[in-house]
């Protein structure tokens, strides 16, 4: 089978799929497999919540991922931690430079109030779809629901902070063909949306589709650049392998 | 950075409905019904208060930072900063600010977080996730692990650079600076006096904060 536009070796090839613009996606991913996310056209953003597989009360955490690494954005070599000091997967390649983690997702009224009515009546598929609706969609498949909807990473999106703390989406940062290799450092559900980021201001609702390719990477080597990144990040790999052992 | 807006309250303590001390390292978990007023004041400066908020006859419905954040198009909080919910709904508004700036980025301090920040063997360091923890098994109202999320840190400077970079700045408290807010739905009040000793949050040295309400 051909792959899309970034092909990993075939000897490490898993299956590749893709998100249309707008919809969800969830599934497990085990640890030492790779998934290579790519911005088929420029427009993409991808709404990302993670849970341990075996225990899904262990999560992603926006706040200890942003602190443990002094950043508030994520790029190559950034760990995303669960809050429970551990590592759920960790971004070891990236094309784009800057994904959000602070922006959240769209909902049913910020996509009424920006888009207008596009309802499945009228629409059919291309129906406007949010962020919210498509993680509780997801999460609800997995026995989750309202509560476990924190604080998400947004892939392929930039939001900046200027100096008085104001809030600016980037829209020359999306380009097509844009990707990323996230690792997965543990077993770990992970829940997806392809619908705006809700700071997008752009007046038409025209998300791009979002291409997976899952891959057989391996659990992190002594000198991976994710592990190696800060003295934080050591830690947190060491008391993620403790649960592998 | 620009100039920050100070805003100073009519209320008089005497008049308070309630009037509490919260010791470092203790929890609060109150309700706080619409129309009141709750002040929270950093009685020796630079503490940090971890607080969530839900709704009183919902907790399905809880404070959102992301929603907090889009609402103002900013990512510091001050006096006319709406507090949103997981529902995009407005649950308290400050109405008063003498410090100026307060973080919704920074999360809670756990002992988990701690042994990835600092050293493995801090984990057994109080912190304020086992606080709210403690605060939810008390209480019995159902509430669990889940239902804990990005939280409001009251009296906290972490400044995001325009690069990106993120840090635990010193504190812009100080000694008798309060915080005031007024709630627009009966709000069930979660707070940690954080207990945190190994970053300049509350400068090494977590202090008492007292808690007043006003209908």
């Amino acid at each position: 089978m051909a792959q899309n536009i970034h092909p990993v070796p075939a000897e490490t090839f898993l299956w590749e799929d893709c998100i249309p613009g707008g919809c969800h996606w969830s599934g497990l991913l085990r640890r030492g497999t790779a998934l290579r996310l790519t911005d088929m056209a420029g427009r993409a953003n991808l709404s990302a919540l993670f849970f341990r597989a075996d225990a899904p009360h262990e999560r992603y955490n926006m706040p200890d991922t942003l602190k443990a690494q002094h950043t508030a954005m994520l790029t190559k070599g950034h760990a995303l931690y669960s809050d429970m000091g551990r590592v759920l997967c960790s971004i070891t390649a990236d094309s784009a430079g800057w994904h959000d983690t602070i922006g959240g997702v769209s909902t049913d009224a910020s996509n009424l109030a920006k888009y207008g009515a596009s309802n499945y009546q009228t629409a059919r598929n291309a129906m406007h779809r949010s962020g919210e609706d498509g993680l509780l969609i997801e999460l609800v498949k997995h026995g989750l629901g309202r509560a476990d909807l924190v604080p998400n990473v947004n892939f392929f999106s930039k939001v900046t902070v200027d100096e008085a703390g104001l809030l600016q989406f980037d829209i020359t940062h999306g380009k097509a063909g844009q990707w990323l290799d996230l690792r997965l450092d543990m077993d770990v559900l992970v829940v997806l949306s392809a619908a705006p980021h809700p700071l997008d201001p752009r007046p038409d609702y025209a998300p791009s589709d979002v291409g997976l390719t899952a891959w057989r990477c391996g659990p992190a080597d002594a000198a991976d650049v994710c592990r190696n990144a800060c003295p934080e990040n050591q830690r947190g790999f060491y008391r993620t392998e403790l649960l592998y052992r | 950075m620009s100039p920050i807006k100070l805003v100073e309250s009519a209320l008089d303590p005497a008049h308070a409905v309630y009037d509490r001390v919260l010791p470092a390292g203790e929890g609060w978990l109150h309700v706080v019904k619409a129309g009141q007023t709750l002040r929270i004041t950093d009685l020796e400066g630079n503490q940090a208060v971890d607080t969530l908020f839900y709704n009183a006859a919902d907790f399905t419905e809880r404070y959102s930072a992301t929603e907090t954040l889009k609402a103002a198009g900013a990512i510091y909080l001050t006096a006319g900063s709406r507090l949103m919910s997981s529902r995009g709904r407005e649950m308290l508004t400050i109405t008063a600010d003498t410090c100026g700036r307060h973080d919704t980025l920074g999360g809670a301090c756990s002992a988990e977080s701690n042994a990835v920040r600092y050293a493995l063997n801090k984990q057994p360091m109080h912190s304020c996730r086992d606080t709210f923890l403690k605060c939810l098994w008390q209480y019995e109202g159902g509430l669990t692990k889940r239902d804990l999320t990005a939280n409001i840190n009251f009296f906290m400077n972490v400044p995001v650079t325009p690069e990106g970079g993120l840090e635990f700045a010193d504190g812009v408290s100080a000694p008798g600076k309060y915080v005031e807010m007024k709630a627009a739905m009966d709000v069930l009040c979660l707070i940690s006096n954080c207990p945190q000793l190994n970053n300049p949050c509350n400068a090494y040295n977590p202090t008492p904060v007292r808690l007043l309400i006003w209908d």
